[in-house]
């Protein structure tokens, strides 16, 4: 009843193309991102901002960036860890070799370098498809890894292989702060999370998917395979690139190439299959999933053990805490093989006639 | 269909109690001294790094029997890092506000450390890394809160090569040999490389570089190397599950034990227990301490400890090496906190500001570290506002079959060589910091 679209007239094809044509969908995400920017920075303590809220937001961003080429696309890739790597890596030597520069400059300097190599390992999708082309960028993975721990001009010749950046700065604005990092992050994602549903909804991402759903028949109908899945990594690995050089700078302030491993792009795929496929929100769903669900097991366990009387170890926690996780995408995927972004927009259904049953 | 509304409002449920869990725990304890312990319980270093956390939670058990630091009794709460260095920067944020603020941080992962050296300056908590971390951090003029106590990487590398230099009769005799490290492939292995490079300078001996990708049971390939180029000497600098892979490989290739030397890390109990008496001969260069079952200390964890069944661990581990090393982290947090107690007023919790200052202030000497129950376990520390080591003593240990032998005397890690390469790295940390040398005032303070 209060979800409905009847008495809404749209009177111009401007009207009918925005992005939410529904205006409860405008009103709640407008209301979500007011909240986000305004609400949670008074609601917020610095746990939740640095352990919780920041690698929620950034892992969001790369999730965007991995639903893109894989989502959207349908080229599922295991390189999204390295195209991250890259990301921080090359927003790091620019920003600790040229002077004075900025810090936004740097990040998306990143995400262009991100890009380049990303479209260079693109280019074996043009040949091989589906599992074939998740070994083949596999191959990114291993290579950055090498790259990063192996050449001392990535590290700025660091006898550790571990890199720092501090006295992070935009415009004047000295970001330190748990709120002013989150806001820096919330600013990345909102943008490129808007950005990203824009282009999913035109040409480019109508091939994208065309190619996904079937590339024969796409090319058949006029569109160039080459383009649609180059460009495709193109973006996928540019955004995932900026939310590298945010996950190095902003969450951890110093890492090493085992930041970026092999895990990560796992981690980032899953994010994407619990999230669901092909959906922007879904990228925010899976990003929850993954990085909260762990942390919240981790310390709701202790606390439902003292409900029941039992004092669990710290190794017990955390065995717990993977069986419980495994289970949950188990149970997840079962009951809704489309992701979490699947029973979303079932909720929304359901609420078109809630709370009358007709 | 229900189903999918469960799954559905299990999603939402958990969102919001996420908030819910991590602020309601209640913090109303009063005149306690909180320690946070991150462990490593599982994941690839669990058989090493459970002891350590098991010796950290007895020895601060001891000190509550003792009766506490001036009446100030410890609380220790543990949080599960895996080795992971995300997982550990939650564990931070986690514990460091909690029961009136952490005392101090013992991380127990190099990567780890590397991640908190950037943040404990804006929370102004202080952090231990006794034989582990950051090398450079020795340098407390620039690295205030970074506390390399006892030894970093550089101490274990420059005494290990004393000891293979005493076995062969001298420095000059390792002219043209050739030593290989091999090395677990990540900041923690890597920071033992410069002191290396500098004593093969020095002395022109040949280098030959062995990085083991983590988590190490995967070497093939390394000791096939070994195999072809026959180096005089393997120094290992693993850790976790990379070790007993190591020495086993190592005895399939029919590499002598008795050429091969560890680290600190690469050198305990579980490291060899499995491989039994096939590991006989194999050294490993100690931090001060080694296994130490007769020692006071021990004693007394047994008896007002583990007699009266509060022991964290099993009691047949008491003693051993890395659990010695999770005692004396513990019992150098607690000594850093008395000593700023005896400056700040006795018996009141000290501030983790105020436990900077006392572990920047230790003086342990030997009839302190006696008095502890410490005797012929360590040598005395001392520590000022340039030198957040203290003391750079260690002995070697050799294998024999079933337990740890002494194989050598103290050996001291030579100064006059160290001190240069870790004030040239600090300041290269500092300049890319931009950050300058902290004033005489600010040692005062």
């Amino acid at each position: 009843m209060f979800y409905r679209e009847n008495g809404q007239f749209k009177i111009a094809y401007r009207a009918d193309q925005q992005i939410f044509p529904i205006a409860q969908d405008r009103w709640a995400v407008l209301a979500l991102i007011a909240f986000a920017f305004i609400g949670v920075p008074f609601l917020a303590d610095g746990y939740l901002f640095r352990a919780i809220l920041i690698p929620f937001v950034i892992l969001s961003l790369a999730a965007i960036g991995v639903n893109i080429l894989v989502g959207y696309c349908g080229q599922i890739s295991l390189g999204s860890g390295a195209f991250m790597a890259v990301g921080a890596y090359m927003a790091y030597n620019v920003f600790v070799r040229i002077e004075d520069m900025p810090l936004v400059l740097a990040l998306l300097a990143g995400g262009f370098f991100a890009m380049l190599v990303g479209i260079v390992f693109g280019v074996p999708s043009l040949r091989v498809k589906g599992l074939y082309l998740a070994v083949a960028t596999l191959a990114a993975q291993f290579f950055c890894d090498w790259a990063f721990a192996r050449i001392g001009w990535f590290t700025n010749s660091s006898s550790s292989g571990s890199v720092a950046v501090s006295n992070l700065s935009f415009l004047g604005w000295t970001i330190d702060s748990p709120v002013e990092k989150y806001l820096f992050c919330l600013t990345f994602t909102a943008t490129f999370a808007l950005l990203a549903k824009n282009l999913v909804r035109g040409a480019i991402g109508r091939e994208w998917m065309a190619i996904r759903d079937m590339d024969v028949a796409a090319a058949v109908i006029g569109i160039r395979p080459m383009y649609a899945k180059l460009s495709a990594f193109a973006v996928s690995s540019f955004i995932i690139g900026v939310a590298g050089g945010l996950w190095a700078f902003v969450h951890l302030g110093s890492w090493e190439p085992a930041a970026f491993s092999i895990d990560r792009s796992f981690q980032l795929l899953f994010m994407v299959i619990i999230g669901g496929m092909g959906s922007i929100m879904g990228s925010f769903f899976g990003a929850a999933f993954i990085v909260i669900l762990p942390i919240f097991l981790n310390q709701a366990l202790p606390w439902v053990g003292s409900l029941i009387g039992v004092t669990v170890s710290t190794a017990m926690i955390s065995h717990a805490e993977f069986m419980i996780f495994g289970v949950l995408i188990v149970w997840f995927l079962i009951a809704e093989p489309h992701g979490l972004a699947k029973l979303w927009s079932i909720g929304k259904q359901k609420l078109r006639l809630w709370p009358f049953p007709h | 269909m229900k189903f999918r509304q469960i799954a559905l409002g299990l999603a939402l449920a958990t969102a919001g109690l996420t908030g819910v869990v991590s602020t309601s725990v209640a913090t109303a304890q009063e005149k306690v001294q909180f320690f946070p312990s991150l462990t490593g319980r599982t994941g690839p270093v669990a058989p090493n790094a459970t002891q350590f956390a098991n010796g950290y939670a007895d020895y601060m058990k001891l000190v509550n029997a003792r009766g506490g630091i001036n009446g100030v009794m410890t609380l220790v709460e543990e949080c599960e890092t895996a080795y992971a260095t995300d997982r550990g920067v939650e564990c931070y944020e986690r514990l460091k506000g909690k029961h009136g603020g952490a005392t101090v941080f013992q991380p127990l992962s190099t990567g780890i450390t590397f991640a908190l050296t950037e943040k404990i300056p804006a929370d102004k908590i202080p952090m231990i890394t006794s034989g582990y971390g950051r090398s450079d951090s020795a340098d407390g003029d620039i690295f205030k809160w970074n506390f390399p106590l006892i030894g970093h990487y550089w101490v274990a590398g420059d005494t290990v090569l004393q000891h293979i230099a005493n076995k062969e009769g001298g420095w000059d005799k390792l002219k043209g040999k050739k030593i290989a490290v091999a090395y677990h492939d990540s900041p923690f292995g890597k920071e033992l490389l410069p002191i290396m490079e500098e004593r093969a300078k020095k002395h022109g001996f040949q280098l030959q570089l062995l990085p083991i990708p983590a988590p190490g049971v995967e070497q093939k390939a390394i000791w096939l190397q070994v195999r072809q180029q026959r180096p005089d000497y393997v120094v290992l600098q693993t850790w976790g599950v990379m070790t007993p892979t190591a020495i086993r490989e190592a005895i399939a290739v029919g590499y002598p034990r008795e050429k091969m030397f560890g680290t600190w890390w690469s050198g305990a109990e579980p490291d060899l227990k499995d491989v039994g008496a096939a590991a006989k001969g194999y050294s490993a260069v100690m931090m001060q301490h080694g296994a130490e079952p007769q020692s006071d200390v021990v004693k007394q964890i047994l008896s007002m400890v583990y007699d009266k069944g509060q022991g964290v661990g099993p009691r047949n581990e008491v003693g051993q090496v890395l659990y010695m090393r999770g005692v004396v982290g513990a019992m150098l947090s607690v000594e850093g906190a008395r000593t700023a107690q005896a400056k700040f007023g006795k018996g009141k919790p000290v501030t983790p500001e105020q436990a900077r200052w006392g572990y920047e202030n230790l003086n342990l000497t030997q009839a302190d570290l006696d008095a502890l129950g410490f005797k012929d376990v360590m040598r005395p520390v001392a520590t000022t506002c340039s030198d957040h080591m203290g003391s750079a003593w260690a002995r070697v240990h050799t294998w024999d079959g079933t337990k740890f032998v002494w194989a050598s005397g103290w050996l001291q890690a030579d100064k006059t060589l160290i001190d240069p390469m870790v004030k040239a790295s600090a300041e290269k940390y500092a300049a890319e910091k931009k950050m300058a040398r902290r004033s005489k005032e600010d040692c005062q303070s």
